[in-house]
């Protein structure tokens, strides 16, 4: 402030004396009215209308953020229905297809055990069929042993027994008789 | 804080040195070398002269920044859209500048009830500083005391207001008289020194440096195109090289003029956030 007085006082020497720190009442008046002037306007006007327009740019933005927020929440759903819908038709296709192999194995199952019930079935009724026709031969073959040794202790008894070539004879002949009648047998 | 104190010393500095200058100019001619003085800032009335409804051509510079200023934001305000143009995004920019970086920085939660307050006080004295370097006008209007006090005024009596009306009378003289943690005997020291910042340094301060920066101002811009033409037309021979001289130097003070003008604008209101601070603040 040194200089600035310096020059004041500088100043006033020459001129009439007047302090620029002491307002003059003019300058006060008007200082006043325009103080008044730019206060009115910007208090009344120009700070509320700029505060609503930039209340009203933030509404907006929140509004367009929000909907955008909103879209994307509605494709999140979109996909998280678009995806279980998939593991739904995986898992349908999965169930089907074991359906599918367990049943096939049923059949195969099945188709063994009938198999193998008619193959012991086939057996069974060979094996009675053999052991009727061994009976039968049995029987038939004890009452034939029975006639045939009869018969041959009856010739062995007619010719003389003292001649043990005869005898042997005789038994030859007998025994040849016999698988004669066995062929004619198989032949018939 | 610490800018604007050192910007004001250097331009003291500098006026001291032109002020040494200014003698040597004189008496090395005497011809029609008018040295700028403070009658620079009373100029003779033009209308209503001897009323207290004076207007000189200052008043005259002071009543058109005011309807310069009042136009250029109403017009903004009324064509302001949710999607700014460019006209309205500079001075968004501006209302912003204050609200965030001034209002919102030092006050804090409490800015909201002031930024209209500082605001308005911002955009008039810029308004008002500007007016210095502008062809024809040429004069801050705040270089007339009487808008920095009123000014200075307005917020002396927000602040005291905002801060009875939240501690009553005796709650704001204690919290701002009496800053607490100090030990008994220092308030005899503290309080009346306290009691003049709040009532009278505070705003005194406030219009003081304004006015006496753009006085300053004004001069240094005064002597230095008036030195220009004193060199370049009446002065002899090679006094007429020092003409450049001057002249380079009123172009420098003009635009270092647009950076005080800003500079102050911006000082007044940032103090006068911080003034408010400390009224409505709960703990000093």
């Amino acid at each position: 402030m040194t200089p600035l007085a310096t020059l004041v006082f500088a100043a006033a020497e020459s001129e009439e004396t007047v302090n620029p720190l002491l307002p003059a009442p003019a300058d006060l008046v008007w200082s006043l009215v325009v103080a008044v002037i730019i206060g009115v306007a910007f208090y009344r006007y120009v700070l509320p209308r700029f505060t609503e327009v930039l209340d009203e740019r933030t509404a907006k933005i929140e509004g367009g953020m929000a909907k955008a927020e909103q879209a994307q929440a509605e494709a999140a759903a979109a996909l998280a229905e678009y995806r279980q819908q998939l593991a739904d038709a995986r898992a349908e296709a999965a169930r089907i297809r074991e359906d599918a192999r367990s049943e096939g194995q049923q059949i195969v199952v099945e188709a063994k055990s009938k198999a193998s019930d008619d193959a012991s079935r086939v057996l069974e009724n060979a094996q009675r069929q053999v052991e009727a026709e061994r009976t039968q031969a049995a029987v038939a073959l004890r009452a034939e042993v029975g006639a045939l040794a009869t018969e041959l202790a009856s010739r062995i008894i007619g010719e003389s027994l003292a001649d043990e070539a005869r005898q042997s004879r005789v038994i030859d002949r007998f025994l040849d008789e016999i698988e004669a009648s066995a062929a004619a047998g198989k032949e018939a | 804080m610490r800018g604007p104190l050192r910007l004001t010393t250097t331009r003291e500095s500098a006026l001291s040195t032109v002020a040494t200058i200014l003698p040597l100019a004189a008496s090395g001619d005497d011809s029609g070398f008018h040295a700028p003085s403070i009658a620079e800032f009373f100029p003779d009335p033009i209308f209503f002269a001897g009323t207290p409804f004076e207007i000189n051509r200052i008043i005259l510079v002071r009543l058109f920044t005011t309807v310069v200023l009042v136009t250029i934001f109403v017009i903004g305000a009324r064509r302001a859209k949710v999607v700014p143009g460019r006209f309205q995004n500079v001075l968004e920019m501006g209302l912003d500048f204050v609200r965030v970086n001034i209002a919102e920085e030092i006050l804090g939660h409490n800015a909201r009830r002031f930024v209209p307050l500082l605001t308005t006080i911002f955009f008039s004295i810029l308004f008002f500083n500007i007016t210095g370097v502008i062809p024809f006008l040429n004069i801050a209007t705040t270089a007339l005391i009487g808008m920095p006090i009123v000014l200075a005024l307005w917020v002396y009596v927000t602040y005291l207001w905002a801060g009875v009306s939240k501690f009553g009378v005796g709650g704001y003289l204690k919290n701002s008289l009496f800053p607490p943690g100090l030990p008994a005997f220092l308030y005899v020291l503290v309080t009346p020194i306290e009691a003049l910042q709040v009532f009278l340094f505070r705003p005194a301060t406030l219009a003081l440096r304004l006015t006496a920066n753009m006085i300053s101002g004004h001069l240094i811009l005064v002597l230095c195109f008036s030195a220009t033409q004193f060199f370049l037309f009446e002065a002899g021979g090679a006094l007429k090289a020092a003409s450049l001289l001057s002249l380079g130097a009123g172009i420098a003070f003009t635009l270092f003029e647009i950076l005080v003008a800003a500079l102050q604008a911006y000082i007044f209101t940032l103090l006068s956030a911080a003034y408010l601070n400390m009224a409505v603040e709960e703990e000093h």
